[in-house]
């Protein structure tokens, strides 16, 4: 049922969500405080968010771009992005689908996106398809009702400065890294969620973000606010159509839990990975933070990763609160050239913090994969208590799987855990599975699924079976 | 002064040890002198060096050492083996001191300062100068040390004991030995390290050891290191092993102000094997820093290492094992493990134990946990009439005895055993147990 009513909402989204009447144009690339300027007046932004921006760029300019990460790849030229796209016109775009290359709707085909979905994800002219302006949120009403704001940043930004001014940068600050800084002066858009005190979002929240025009980088900027007692899930989703050059993408997401509150945030993403030979790609660039700071409180990452060329990515829980609870879930799938480090950060301040990893990684082709975790208990979070598991598995001999996880415990109550294994499919499994007839690729699918069994369950249902199938199509001729 | 003056005042205290030896060991150390003006020290911004300052050692002047009659110090420390025994007092070898008794045919076992052409051969093979700023400086101004080389077939049934022995000295002393092991096909020998001495020496000991193992040779290495807290120790041990060989180390670490351990072993023929055994026992503000790096450069080596660390009072642990399995490295097995317990809230560990993989027909893996003693262990104990200071004292040296139990001389397992309760808190009330 439950199920039902979210697939029939989803759909909703398509029909209602979009505005297009939006006039299309593009900042040229380049980035110096004039772009800046132009991008806030674009979005009918107050002084003081404009000043905060130009800030942020100050701040970047003197920062350097990490080089830690366990990836490769030619250095970006900052000065060669568009920073901000609005929609293109219906006459550059596809006409219908015979237009859209056969190979991207195979794979739409395989994922089993709906019929009249495929020509939207396709970038056919239909007036639907965004960019970086945030699709209009659905459901509004029904929110309202129940007191939970959901609108884009930038209607927030005007519609509710007071709680923008309290709580934007105040998770990831704008100097957290360079491409959160980055962010802070060029975000386009994100959602706003705000959930008050004592009540429960009725509805698991969601919002598809797609990047869509050439050239263009897309600077997400997502805030959620629970406040005491409450509670919210909230679903991500992307997929990208083929696109030749390199996008550069560089997010922002701050979670913040007052007391008892509770979020749940889970994404998939399949951006463009790049073709076999590493061509093209999405650059994925990603500050998530959130930050328990009530007690009682609880932040659930959850994460499926099959996409992008490059990904560097480690969604973080800051546990401030007594007893508050921080998870990570994540499964990341790379393939042909794909590089991908990612991982997680769990800090531990509050008394009786609790927090879980589970990080299963899976390299095929000529991909490498680093897990890079960091577990932190201060000296004051008594009886804090983490447990880790990083698991990879490596498909064929050309690929990498790599494990970093740092731990710094400064407390003697504190009980931490870490545990990382790294094997590639039993033979015996796969002669198991073949001796019933099941056929080497399906086989494969089979043992990969059970691998990432233990994520997979806490992904919303829906997400779940589209993880599933995401998983069999990133894979695909990885074996044999 | 910046810290590239106090490094260039390093320099020039050691500079008469530079020209010191033949002229093909004064080249090879006139190119260290150039590596270590480029490497200069650590710093915290190199990820091996991220949780490891040396900035407050870096602010100290050292000199050379001065010959020094420490026999009944010597004496005092030593672990009474029946051994091939060479005792270095500050670092320089005593002959006096020494007992080299006789060698079996295909052994030479040289004080290097005055054997040094026979360690061309071997000297720089193993250990790479530019492995960091220490080795770079150990090689550009080690003083002396000894080689043992160990034919085909040769097999030392005594160990060879290595005794370092730290004095006080109004000018704390830089010393830098160099420990060069070479063993022929299916050679054997088992060395031991000993580093203890005077507890007011402030003395900075850098040294490199570099063992060389061919087809099917087994080494058994013990490194003790029990220097006073007061003083520094900076050490890396760099291993080469061809096929079938097989090196086993023990490493424990006990004393130091700041003591740092690298451990490098290079797995390059196929069937060889490493195990890599350690404790750390940290007390006051002692700062210990193990780092580990096992490369599998060949199919079919297997490495398991086994650390195990306890901290108490403000000490900092840090413990880094890196695992490579480098590209067309099949059939390979790589397990690691690091326990901790912190006995105190002002005490930290920091651990990484890191998996780097580029094959895939691999058997990975490692645990790192930190935490408290079993509390059903503690139980059982305290159902039994025993205090629980003393249960709780008791498990943590059974923790510790994990990693002393393998220790197959029984001298060296009954005195570190000891040393390690008697490095424990005193509330544990052990004496007289062990």
């Amino acid at each position: 049922m439950a199920s039902q009513e979210m697939e029939q909402l989803v759909r909703r989204e398509y029909k209602q969500g979009f505005v297009t009447d939006i006039e299309s144009d593009t900042a040229p690339p380049g980035l110096n405080e004039d772009v800046i300027r132009f991008i806030s007046a674009k979005k009918e932004e107050p002084q003081w968010m404009l000043d905060w921006r130009l800030a942020a760029f100050e701040q970047w300019k003197e920062m350097a771009e990490p080089e830690w990460a366990h990836v490769n790849f030619p250095q970006v030229d900052f000065q060669a992005v568009s920073y901000y796209s609005a929609p293109k016109s219906s006459e550059d775009r596809p006409k219908s689908l015979d237009e859209v290359d056969p190979k991207l709707l195979e794979t739409y085909e395989k994922l089993g996106i709906p019929l009249h979905e495929r020509a939207a994800l396709a970038g056919v002219a239909m007036d639907m398809v965004f960019d970086s302006v945030s699709v209009t949120t659905t459901f509004k009403e029904q929110l309202g009702e129940a007191g939970v704001i959901f609108c884009s940043i930038s209607e927030a930004i005007r519609e509710y400065p007071d709680l923008i001014k309290q709580y934007l940068g105040s998770v990831v600050p704008v100097t957290d890294n360079f491409y959160a800084a980055l962010n802070s002066a060029v975000f386009s858009d994100g959602s706003f969620v705000f959930v008050p005190k004592g009540v429960t979002c009725p509805m698991e929240l969601s919002t598809y973000f797609r990047i869509n025009a050439q050239n263009t980088g897309q600077f997400e900027r997502t805030l959620i606010i629970c406040e005491d007692d409450a509670q919210v899930s909230y679903l991500e989703g992307c997929t990208a159509p083929m696109r030749d050059e390199n996008q550069l993408h560089a997010a922002v997401v701050e979670l913040v839990a007052l007391e008892n509150a509770n979020i749940k945030y889970s994404t998939v993403q399949n951006w463009y990975p790049g073709d076999e030979n590493g061509k093209g790609g999405i650059y994925n660039f990603v500050t998530k933070r959130g930050e328990c700071r009530g007690d009682n409180s609880k932040i659930s990452w959850t994460q499926v990763e099959t996409g992008s060329a490059v990904t560097w990515k480690y969604p973080s829980c800051v546990l401030k609160g007594k007893n508050s609870v921080g998870e990570f879930y994540s499964v990341a799938v790379t393939n042909n050239m794909q590089q991908a480090d990612t991982g997680t950060k769990m800090i531990h301040i509050g008394e009786g913090s609790r927090s879980t990893i589970i990080s299963k990684g899976i390299s095929a082709g000529r991909s490498d994969q680093s897990y890079r975790g960091l577990v932190k208990v201060l000296p004051g979070a008594k009886g804090a208590r983490n447990f880790t598991q990083c698991d990879s598995l490596l498909i064929g001999d050309q690929c990498g799987a790599h494990t970093f996880p740092y731990q710094e415990i400064a407390n003697s109550t504190a009980q931490v855990e870490h545990e990382a294994t790294t094997s590639k499919i039993g033979e015996d499994q796969l002669f198991y599975c073949r001796q019933r007839g099941i056929s080497e690729e399906d086989a494969v699918n089979m043992i990969v699924n059970g691998f990432c069994k233990d994520v997979f369950k806490e992904l919303p249902m829906e997400f779940a079976v589209e993880a599933e199938a995401l998983l069999n199509v990133s894979l695909e001729g990885a074996v044999g | 002064m910046s810290l590239a003056e106090f490094t260039d005042q390093w320099l020039s205290a050691v500079t008469p040890q530079i020209s010191e030896g033949p002229g093909w060991l004064t080249d090879l150390r006139q190119g260290a002198v150039e590596q270590f003006a480029v490497l200069g020290l650590p710093h915290a911004r190199l990820e091996n060096w991220k949780y490891t300052d040396v900035k407050a050692l870096a602010k100290r002047s050292f000199t050379l050492p001065k010959a020094a009659d420490a026999e009944a110090l010597a004496n005092e420390k030593s672990l009474g083996l029946n051994a091939i025994r060479l005792v270095f007092v500050d670092g320089v070898f005593s002959e006096s001191a020494s007992t080299l008794g006789n060698l079996p045919a295909g052994v030479q076992v040289l004080p290097l300062a005055k054997n040094a052409n026979a360690a061309k051969p071997v000297l720089g093979q193993v250990a790479a100068a530019n492995f960091s700023g220490f080795t770079a400086l150990n090689l550009a101004a080690f003083q002396d040390g000894v080689l043992i080389d160990l034919a085909a077939n040769a097999v030392l049934e005594q160990p060879v004991y290595l005794q370092f022995v730290a004095t006080e000295q109004e000018n704390p002393v830089l010393v830098q030995p160099r420990i060069l092991i070479k063993a022929g096909t299916h050679a054997q020998a088992t060395i031991v390290e000993h580093y203890a001495g005077s507890e007011e020496s402030a003395n900075l000991t850098n040294v490199v050891t570099e063992v060389d193992l061919a087809d099917g040779a087994n080494i058994t290495h013990y490194k003790l290191q029990q220097e006073s807290t007061k003083q520094y120790h900076i050490a890396s041990l760099h291993v080469e092993q061809k096929r079938d060989s097989r090196f086993t180390s023990h490493n424990v670490c006990l004393g130091g102000k700041l003591a740092r351990q690298d451990i490098q072993v290079e797995l390059s023929g196929e069937g060889a094997e490493v195990n890599l055994n350690g404790l750390y026992l940290g007390n006051g503000r002692q700062h210990l820093d193990n780092h580990t790096l096992v490369n599998h450069n060949a199919p079919h080596t297997n490495s398991n290492e086994d650390y195990k660390g306890i901290l108490n009072d403000r000490s900092r642990g840090v413990f880094n094992g890196r695992a490579v399995v480098h590209k067309d490295a099949q059939k390979i097995e790589a397990h690691q493990s690091n326990a901790n317990l912190l006995l105190s809230d002002k005490a930290e560990i920091d651990t990484k134990p890191e998996l780097e993989i580029y094959a895939d027909d691999v058997k990975c893996s490692h645990g790192s946990t930190t935490g408290q003693l079993d509390e059903n262990a503690l139980f059982a104990l305290r159902s039994r009439g025993i205090g629980e200071e003393m249960a709780r004292g008791l498990l943590t040296l059974a923790f510790a005895n994990e990693v002393i139990d393998r220790i197959e001389i029984s001298a060296v397992h009954d005195r570190i055993e000891e040393a390690v309760a008697g490095r424990l808190p005193e509330k544990f009330n052990l004496k007289g147990l062990v």
